[in-house]
């Protein structure tokens, strides 16, 4: 008892408690002033945009408060969503994103799940091409690009300059070994002992890959399909170098070349152009989101 | 109807040699332990059994017929992983049934053979779980579970219990043995604990560096130690091993232990004589070095040795002492244990004594 009583009465000198939730709180608040400074550096921009595609074309070139919209209306919209030209730059991103990422996958994964467990030789090597493929830059190549494709019409007389569709033949090359890298390493992470179960339980090494490693994998499926579904969508380079007629033209490009004329720029139009345009990687990242997290594989083997 | 035989069985990886060409018949229904350090070639040799890795050179048969090329699917064969390797995404019911969906088994058929696994296992009420909401343990039974429900001619089991915690790893020890009279398969277990073979095997198999060092009933490796491997391997705590110099006087052999001169059993004579003054290792357990107390056999030697280590386990009490530069340990009944430091009499039995020869590690 006594010495409970000593105890409880507490040492008489005061102790300085709570050091660590100060350190805590003073990090906490660090975050906080940085996240915000960055949260602001990059929302002004579509902020901007937003403001501005509710402005009448007088009210851009007026000289008040760029920051505030005074009079309302929904005008730029409307007019956008109602030219057909606008829609023909999006039906041709949509479908050329939408081929694209259906190519990409259909091509990547298997070949991902060849080169990380079908050890054949040199898989390895081929594994380090495949990422090596990824490292040249887009700007060296469109010239080449553009050259092959001189080539081709010149031998078969298919002419693949100036059609979307030659897009879909070209985003793989970009698409295609980044996704497959991703895949790799997605796929080296599920334990060996998952397709020697398997193996032994009788499935064939496609069924290996559609019942075990696919949906067991899902994240990292879902990972590379929205990489490649925005590297289509925000493609700029190879659609201005690859596509000139108006009807050819995808989304990015269309509403440079169109609404832009001389140096007259549509600035309502342009702003709503591109805020639509980045309305489906948007929604397409808020639905998959969920799924995005990782963590599918546990309870697989020991925790 | 399933033996399993390996017949001069290698396994070479790139220039190492996994598997020293191994000979094993394993009976049907039998139920055969591998055992051994990490690296001597047994989970390779279960690899092989199972069809995951390619044999070198020799003849692998499962019910008569050679499987050598044989993929795994086609063995006949099921398999539990030591991290259980359960398909995370399915439910247990769908993970068991996994391999006979495959095999397109009717859907009621399945779900009789999955209902009676289950009921073996105790698993009946984790049917619709998925493994992430299992315990240890539950995962293990279901891995169990998956194996059953195939009706495979032979069960591989690979270190199935390394995973879990001391006291679930015995639990599921008799479990496995429980599953396995119940439903008596051919087993073939993997297993780096000496304990776990002993306690499951109708036979043991001990390799090291790739061979088959002894198989057999797992008393008899036991009592009757073949290598000194085996003998140093099977027990705990492990063979106190010697070095001695085998003395004839006057037709009785001794064993000379730096100066303490060990008379040995006269039924041994015969069998030792050859090695008359010959450099071997005695060889005795810590269980046949007690506290002195009236021995039947009259085999027993008496002897005093400081103690310096003593370790209570309960039941028993383990006493360290040096002999002729050696640490060596008995086992003595708690009662009777001196604090360390102290000296203590001490009874050897050596009715279990070995001698081994050093040139050839073999028992003689």
């Amino acid at each position: 008892m006594a010495s409970i009583a000593a105890t409880a009465g507490g040492p008489t000198r005061p102790v300085r408690y709570g050091s660590i939730s100060r350190n805590r709180r003073r990090a906490l608040i660090w975050s906080y002033v940085f996240l915000v400074i960055f949260a602001v550096f990059f929302l002004l921009p579509p902020v901007y945009m937003l403001i501005t595609s509710l402005k009448t074309s007088q009210e851009i070139s007026a000289a008040t408060n760029p920051w505030w919209v005074f009079n309302p209306t929904l005008q730029n919209y409307i007019e956008l969503l109602s030219s057909n030209q606008y829609l023909t730059f999006f039906r041709n991103s949509a479908l050329i994103s939408i081929i694209v990422v259906t190519v990409t996958m259909l091509i990547s994964v298997p070949a991902a799940f060849a080169l990380a467990r079908m050890k054949f030789w040199g898989s390895a090597t081929l594994a380090t091409g495949v990422f090596l493929t990824y490292l040249i830059p887009e700007t060296l190549l469109f010239i080449p690009l553009f050259k092959t494709f001189a080539y081709v019409y010149e031998y078969t007389g298919i002419q693949l300059i100036n059609n979307w569709w030659v897009l879909i033949v070209i985003y793989p090359t970009l698409t295609v070994p980044f996704c497959t890298w991703i895949m790799i390493g997605y796929f080296a992470s599920i334990p060996k002992e998952l397709d020697e179960a398997a193996l032994i339980d009788g499935a064939s090494y496609i069924q290996t890959l559609t019942k075990i490693f696919i949906p067991v994998a899902l994240p990292g499926i879902i990972a590379a399909t929205i990489f490649a579904f925005t590297v289509s969508w925000a493609q700029f380079l190879y659609p201005l170098a690859f596509t000139t007629s108006t009807d050819q033209l995808v989304l990015p490009v269309g509403i440079i070349t169109t609404l832009i004329k001389g140096d007259v720029y549509n600035w309502g139009q342009v702003m709503t152009g591109a805020l639509l345009g980045a309305a489906p990687p948007l929604i397409i990242y808020a639905f998959l989101m969920d799924y995005y997290i990782a963590g599918l594989t546990a309870g697989a083997t020991k925790g | 109807m399933a033996q399993v035989t390996l017949r001069k069985v290698v396994k070479k990886y790139d220039e190492t040699l996994a598997v020293r060409g191994i000979d094993l018949d394993i009976a049907d229904k039998e139920f055969v332990v591998l055992v051994g350090p990490s690296g001597c070639g047994k989970s390779t040799t279960l690899r092989m059994i199972a069809g995951l890795e390619e044999i070198t050179d020799g003849d692998i048969m499962i019910g008569g017929t050679v499987v050598n090329d044989v993929p795994p699917k086609d063995r006949d064969i099921a398999m539990v992983f030591q991290n259980y390797a359960l398909y995370p995404h399915m439910t247990v019911y769908e993970n068991m049934s996994f391999g006979l969906r495959l095999k397109k088994v009717a859907k009621d058929e399945i779900r009789q053979r999955v209902e009676n696994a289950a009921r073996i296992l105790d698993i009946t009420e984790l049917l619709q779980r998925k493994p992430k909401q299992l315990s240890g343990g539950q995962r293990q039974r279901v891995a169990m579970g998956r194996a059953i429900v195939r009706d495979p001619k032979v069960f591989l089991f690979d270190e199935p219990l390394s995973n879990l915690d001391a006291k679930l790893r015995v639990q599921m020890r008799t479990e496995i043995k429980k599953v396995h009279q119940k439903v008596r398969t051919t087993t073939v277990y993997v297993t780096h604990d000496q304990v776990e073979a002993m306690t499951l095997a109708d036979r043991v198999v001990v390799m090291n560096g790739g061979r088959i060092e002894q198989v057999g009933a797992p008393n008899d490796l036991y009592h009757a130690p073949a290598t000194k491997f085996v003998a140093g391997f099977i027990g705990s705590p492990a063979m106190n091993f010697l070095p001695c110099r085998l003395e004839e006087n006057a037709g009785a052999l001794t064993a000379r232990i730096g100066d303490i001169a060990l008379p040995l059993p006269a039924s041994r004579t015969t069998r030792y004589k050859p090695y008359v003054g010959k450099e071997l290792l005695f060889g005795l357990r810590p269980e046949h070095m007690t506290e002195q107390r009236p021995y039947a056999n009259g085999e027993t030697r008496n002897f005093s040795v400081k103690i310096d280590v003593v370790e209570p386990m309960g039941m028993e009490t383990l006493v360290y002492f040096r002999v002729a530069g050696t640490d060596v340990c008995a086992r003595v009944a708690p009662a009777s244990a001196v604090p360390a430091g102290a000296d203590m009499p001490l009874a050897a039995d050596l009715a279990h004594m070995h001698l081994i020869d050093p040139a050839s590690d073999l028992i003689i």
